[in-house]
């Protein structure tokens, strides 16, 4: 699960998509919202086939994060799934 | 399995701005393998039978925290009591070098406390616990990472206030960062996660991983967007919120188990404050409508939320263990400090507190020179409230040398700055002098 979270600008969803298409990371779920000009995205993504593990690619999102001026966080499906489902 | 983007931000906020995160992880190992007639050999089994847990602990906890992006503060150890692996030896300079062992193992492999380096003596003191006694205070002071206890009462057998006397003289010839890692209790379970109660049970396995969460930031949120609800739907919003919490302790006990190949034992569902903003017990009580904690209905507030996080969380983990009620230390939590350095918050008001939260008195300064006597009546009040409500309860008092009430000290790190409190008005209390061993209460006849 990828957050992204800051002021909207030209190319969030396009530096962080290239950053998991170099990675061979499918993004399966998608949304996306922009209030009061603040940028709002969840992705969900699957890694199973992807060339780096998690960390990696948290590392790497998280820089692309920075250069964008946004707030990236990755967690796994799992936390969602214990905290939310009973 | 679908979310709600609703469902999704709640979790987001949860851990990107509310501080929630897992406040421990603590390894259990059972140590009574390296039991030996002499010193240096003991020393030497007791690397041997910890070293192939050590070498693969902290790294594991590590790869858990990156793969699900869940933050764990602590890596912990717990070891069997101490005071077991003295009794071939019953000698106090052993029992030193034991903990400074210790000590250089943990810091060896990154391992940020050890618990154990205790005696359970509530019915008397055998030939280990006297070695372990006589060395805890040198232990504790030449030491860094090292934690103990005494536990000097139960349910089962009463309080020996002899060895309370013991504890308030030993607390007392401790510097702050050595008091801040000893802790007198009564009733204390086999599976604490938290420190300085951690050791490992004689009940457990081998190894087992014990989790303890955190997250009062997250019902603080929870409480403070609910200004107008009545106290009822309160606690409904309060256990749910607990539920979330301790799921995400039992997600982390499951992976770090598996990882390590060793058994998940339990979660302890207390969700402990730390020193940072935004991570404080008592700011939820405040939330809940108190003007400083410590003011009337304090116990009131702080019965609604320890009940409500036993209740949300019981369902959250597959096996609740530790403490699990609420802690309340005065340092640790920016605002159980401030209140006591204000003087809303006394030792009476923290005696009271007791009555519903299962931690007792926590990292509560008191001046350096304060009256032996007061300090062992004030342990004795807490452990009698334990042994008649049948719960585990502790007392951690931080001595400050030359302090005196209201005065601010800081610990640093996770222990923050402790408030000193006045002990009593009263220097010499001769019912301490009395001595023996005070009989079980008749919750010990409700049980057989």
């Amino acid at each position: 699960m990828v957050s992204v979270l800051g002021a909207d600008r030209v190319g969030i969803v396009a530096g962080i998509a290239s950053v998991l298409a170099r990675h061979n990371v499918n993004i399966v779920d998608i949304s996306q919202t922009v209030v009061r000009d603040i940028f709002s995205m969840i992705m969900m993504v699957d890694i199973s086939k992807a060339d780096v593990d998690i960390g990696q690619l948290r590392k790497e999102l998280e820089e692309e994060g920075r250069r964008l001026g946004v707030l990236v966080a990755v967690y796994h499906i799992d936390v969602f799934r214990y905290m939310q489902r009973v | 399995m679908r979310f709600e983007p609703g469902e999704i931000g709640e979790v987001l906020e949860m851990l990107l701005f509310r501080e929630l995160d897992i406040r421990a992880v603590t390894l259990s190992v059972n140590t009574l393998p390296a039991i030996r007639p002499r010193a240096a050999d003991l020393l030497s089994a007791l690397e041997e039978v910890l070293e192939p847990y050590l070498r693969r602990l902290r790294p594991a906890v590590e790869r858990v925290a990156s793969r699900l992006g869940v933050r764990i503060v602590t890596v912990r150890l717990a070891v069997s009591p101490v005071s077991i692996l003295l009794e071939p030896l019953g000698d106090r300079d052993a029992a030193v070098e034991v903990a400074r062992h210790l000590d250089r193992l943990a810091e060896k492999y990154g391992v940020d406390m050890v618990g154990g380096f205790s005696a359970f003596v509530h019915m008397g003191v055998s030939r280990g616990d006297r070695a372990l006694m006589e060395a805890l205070a040198e232990a504790l002071n030449s030491t860094v990472r090292v934690a103990g206890f005494l536990n000097v009462a139960s349910t089962m057998t009463g309080v020996n206030l002899d060895a309370v006397k013991k504890a308030a003289e030993l607390v007392l010839a401790m510097r702050p960062h050595a008091a801040a890692r000893f802790a007198v209790t009564a009733n204390l379970p086999e599976d604490v996660p938290f420190m300085p109660g951690a050791y490992h049970g004689l009940g457990l396995p081998d190894a087992v991983v014990n989790i303890a969460v955190s997250g009062p930031g997250v019902i603080e949120a929870v409480v403070r967007n609910l200004p107008e609800a009545d106290v009822r739907t309160l606690h409904d919003a309060v256990k749910r919120a607990a539920f979330k919490i301790t799921r995400l302790g039992e997600l982390v006990g499951r992976e770090v188990a598996k990882e390590l190949g060793v058994p998940f034992g339990s979660v302890d569902l207390s969700v402990a404050p730390s020193p940072k903003v935004g991570d404080s017990v008592a700011a939820i009580l405040e939330a809940m409508g108190l003007p400083r904690v410590g003011a009337p209905g304090t116990i009131f507030a702080l019965a609604l939320f320890t009940d409500a996080v036993k209740k949300g969380g019981a369902m959250a983990a597959s096996t609740i263990g530790g403490l699990s009620g609420a802690f309340i230390p005065v340092s640790e939590d920016a605002v159980m400090a401030r209140a006591a350095a204000e003087g809303s918050l006394t030792f009476d008001a923290l005696k009271a507190m007791a009555a519903v939260c299962n931690t007792g008195i926590d990292m509560a300064g008191i001046p350096g020179d304060a009256s032996p006597d007061a300090v062992a009546a004030l342990m004795a009040d807490v452990m009698a409230l334990a042994v008649h409500l049948d719960k585990p309860l502790g007392v951690r008092l931080v001595p400050i040398p030359g302090a005196k009430p209201g005065d601010v000290y800081d610990l640093g790190g996770l222990y923050g700055s402790v408030s000193v409190i006045d002990v009593s008005r009263y220097s010499r209390i001769p019912l301490v002098a009395r001595g023996g061993t005070a009989p079980p209460g008749v919750e010990r006849l409700k049980k057989g």
